[in-house]
């Protein structure tokens, strides 16, 4: 079989064709059970370094790399900003090399700045995953909002997908767009204009006024974070009139010609973007957005360090046979 | 100081509207004549320019050498090396130097560094107010006597309406243009690129063209108003030149220039974050660069600088947002301006030499800029067919952050000889790779 194969770096979604987003979708299915063992660990990246180099805040995005890292076996260090040579004034390129030096296979960049990721990809032989790089992409997290989308819908393509908020700050935005649009489905922005990045609908979307309209139009709705601090850049007025005109409500909701899935990565301003009762209602799937997190993560280091995809989404699961995920390599030892 | 005979080239003097082949006879530092068949003198210095252009130097009227405050990316010296070898017989060095060029001594000491390195005249400019912090105007009379041609705060706009009235109104004592950079930094701030498709995929933060357009709209209106010479710098926007053309229909003083990266290049060029396509005002869109050119055609705008913007390379090896802006451009311009403007058939030759070194000299007062008997001895000698391509590792600049970098363009400098003495001169280049490296060793 001639699968895609992913390259050495996972730096976005645009650069990705629809075949290999659906391969990283399809392998990240059995790794969905390698969570739900007592004994949560397989052997596929045994003997792997991985660093994760992380020069921004992150809870959920660095502990679900971490978690996916463990569970197939690598080994991992966590490298803040705060405390490394980075605050000692090291360029970007110079950490790399130094952590290259050290002889590392992988490394997850999680950066203030969009492009660090391809930045560092070029610069270095080890595989680069970004784990969101300024305003530009976040493409595991689209991943894991796409996986999340089929889980509920059986498919992607001929989906209405509506993304809500500050888009034009939004990395997660920007891997949705690209990977729904792939992948056939129709994917709306909504939000205050003052939030939506210039020419955005030269990028494939419908763009929706108002949240009402995004209600009228969507399946599903993926509530993205409003950042505090753009009230004060002056984007916004407050947050207060945000939540009235474009929160998320269940009274608004309630007028919804069909039931809509509701998305958020996370992690939310209730009662600014999304109302708690909705956030926590029977619609959400915020929670499982988390934890397919984790096997789409999974999936992608894997096979970014050559893992063969064959057995993904076939009767030869990871869970069978030996009861071990294995790259390619070592099976073809056997 | 030997004479020059310069045989057989086909000289071109838009200053007197002229173009046909003659001989160029320059002595005692100043063009003694122009015509068919000068008998050779016995102790001149006889240069064959058949099939050359002959022209008065090309004049610069925008670049920055970083002396003092940053001699490792350029000096004084190197950049009038730099301009040389580029066919420039002068430029015009910015005021944004560390400590800032807005007193006598400063601008002093750039005309005495000039004049050590013998190369391409240096005229400094000199700041608008002092240390370009928009507040308090720098002393304009002071430094025009001490050798400044014009004043500016160029690499930070003149935010203050007020400062740039008074500026402008107290800059016709001297006769100096005020030239300025347009930005808005409200709108600007923070960004990295144009504002448009290019940085909505690549998730950068965008400058759009209305943060030029509202302060070129503004110049103009003060232009209007004081009746000073507001000389606009690197426009790259079409509704820039749509403010300029009517403006000057109405007859305001103004006058501007473009690069040529903004005559060449778009946004595009920003695609893979290329930190040397990073430069402000930045690459616009195909849209804009068209208007630009065409502005170069009909006259809109007046002149071609080049920015030259030093920087080292670790400087641009690093994240988009954190690089610096600009590129340099001074040993780049004439091929640029010959492959993308001249070959197409937007511009002649002549009006290329218009806008590289006539009209820099008529706008900013500067002697040369025409071929005219007792005109100072500045001249560039041009092989318009020469083929080369672009290597920065054989730039006389310190620096090499250009975009331009194995580019294939067609005209370059043989010659340039400046207060009559030649300052550069290139071997003959039809295989510009023979070439050897020279100035660094």
């Amino acid at each position: 079989m001639s699968a895609p194969s992913l390259g050495k770096d996972l730096v976005g979604l645009e650069p990705l064709s629809a075949e290999q987003i659906q391969l990283i979708l399809d392998t990240a299915e059995p790794f969905k059970e390698v969570s739900e063992r007592a004994i949560k660990k397989v052997p596929a990246l045994r003997g792997k370094t991985i660093v994760n180099l992380f020069f921004e805040a992150s809870t959920r995005t660095r502990i679900s790399f971490e978690f996916a890292e463990k569970r197939l076996s690598a080994d991992t260090v966590n490298v803040a900003a705060a405390g490394s040579s980075v605050s000692k004034g090291e360029t970007l390129v110079d950490t790399a090399k130094n952590l290259e030096a050290m002889r590392i296979d992988m490394v997850v960049i999680r950066h203030g700045s969009s492009g660090a990721a391809q930045f560092l990809g070029q610069r270095i032989r080890s595989n680069v995953i970004n784990a969101g790089d300024g305003k530009h992409e976040h493409p595991t997290q689209g991943l894991l909002d796409m996986l999340t989308l089929r889980d509920r819908f059986g498919r992607i393509s001929g989906l209405k997908v509506a993304i809500c908020g500050d888009i034009l700050h939004s990395r997660v935005a920007r891997s949705n767009i690209w990977g729904l649009t792939k992948l056939g489905a129709e994917v709306g922005v909504c939000g205050p204009a003052s939030l939506l990045p210039r020419q955005v609908e030269e990028l494939g979307v419908t763009i929706l006024p108002r949240i009402e309209d995004a209600i009228q139009w969507a399946d599903a709705l993926n509530v993205l974070r409003l950042q505090l601090e753009r009230m004060e850049a002056g984007f916004l007025p407050s947050l207060r009139e945000y939540n009235r005109v474009f929160g998320v409500t269940k009274e608004r909701l309630e007028r919804a010609p069909k039931e809509l899935l509701i998305l958020h990565p996370g992690p939310m301003n209730r009662g600014v973007e999304i109302d708690s009762d909705v956030a926590d209602g029977p619609h959400s799937v915020i929670l499982p957005q988390v934890t397919n997190g984790v096997a789409v993560r999974m999936a992608v280091l894997y096979l970014l360090a050559g893992g063969s995809p064959d057995w993904a989404g076939g009767s030869e699961s990871p869970s069978t046979s030996s009861g071990q995920a294995l790259p390619r390599e070592e099976r073809g030892e056997r | 100081m030997r004479p020059i005979l310069i045989r057989g080239g086909r000289v071109i003097d838009p200053s007197r509207g002229t173009d046909g082949v003659a001989d160029v006879y320059l002595a005692d530092g100043a063009v003694a004549a122009v015509g068919r068949n000068i008998g050779q003198p016995d102790e001149a210095l006889v240069i064959d320019a058949t099939g050359k252009i002959v022209s008065p130097g090309l004049i610069d009227v925008h670049v920055h050498l970083r002396e003092p405050g940053q001699e490792d990316l350029e000096t004084v010296a190197s950049g009038a090396m730099a301009a040389a070898a580029g066919g420039f017989s002068a430029v015009c060095a910015m005021p944004n130097t560390d400590p800032v060029t807005d007193n006598q001594a400063a601008v002093g000491f750039i005309v005495s560094q000039a004049q050590r390195a013998g190369k391409a005249r240096v005229y400094p400019i000199g700041a608008i107010s002092l240390g370009q912090k928009g507040q308090q105007l720098a002393e304009f009379g002071e430094l025009v006597g001490a050798g400044a041609v014009a004043v500016s705060d160029d690499g930070k706009p003149v935010v203050s309406s007020h400062l740039m009235r008074t500026a402008l109104e107290y800059a016709r004592t001297f006769a100096i243009p005020v030239v300025d950079h347009c930005e808005d930094p409200t709108l600007s701030a923070g960004g990295a690129m144009h504002e448009g498709i290019v940085a909505t995929r690549l998730g950068l933060k965008g400058i759009p063209s209305a943060a030029e357009e509202i302060m070129v709209a503004r110049d103009i209106l003060l232009a209007e108003h004081t009746g000073g010479h507001v000389h606009l710098c690197h426009m790259s926007t079409r509704g820039s030149v749509e403010l300029i053309r009517r403006a000057k229909e109405k007859g305001i003083r103004v006058t501007a220039e473009a690069c040529p990266h903004h005559f060449t290049l778009t946004h595009e060029q920003c695609e893979g974050y290329n930190t040397n396509a990073k430069m402000n005002p930045p690459l616009r869109e195909p849209e804009d660069r068209e208007a630009i050119r065409q502005a170069l055609r009909d006259g809109t705008i007046d002149v071609i600088c080049t920015d030259h913007a030093p920087h080292h390379y670790d400087a641009k090896e690093r994240e988009f947002d954190d690089a610096p802006n600009g590129i340099i451009g001074l040993e780049t311009a004439l091929g640029l301006a010959i492959t993308e403007l001249v070959e197409p058939g937007l511009l002649t030759l002549c009006d290329l030499v218009n806008r590289m070194s006539t009209m820099p000299a008529r706008i900013f007062s500067l002697p040369g800029g025409t071929l005219a008997a007792g005109a100072p001895a500045d001249v560039t000698i041009t092989d318009p067919k020469a083929s080369w391509i672009v290597s920065p590792d054989q730039f006389f600049s310190r620096s090499r952050n250009t975009p331009f970098a194995g580019r294939r363009l067609t005209g370059r400098a043989e010659v340039t000889i400046v207060r009559g003495q030649i300052v550069y001169q290139g071997e003959p280049r039809t295989e510009p790779e023979k070439r050897v490296p020279r100035g660094r060793q």
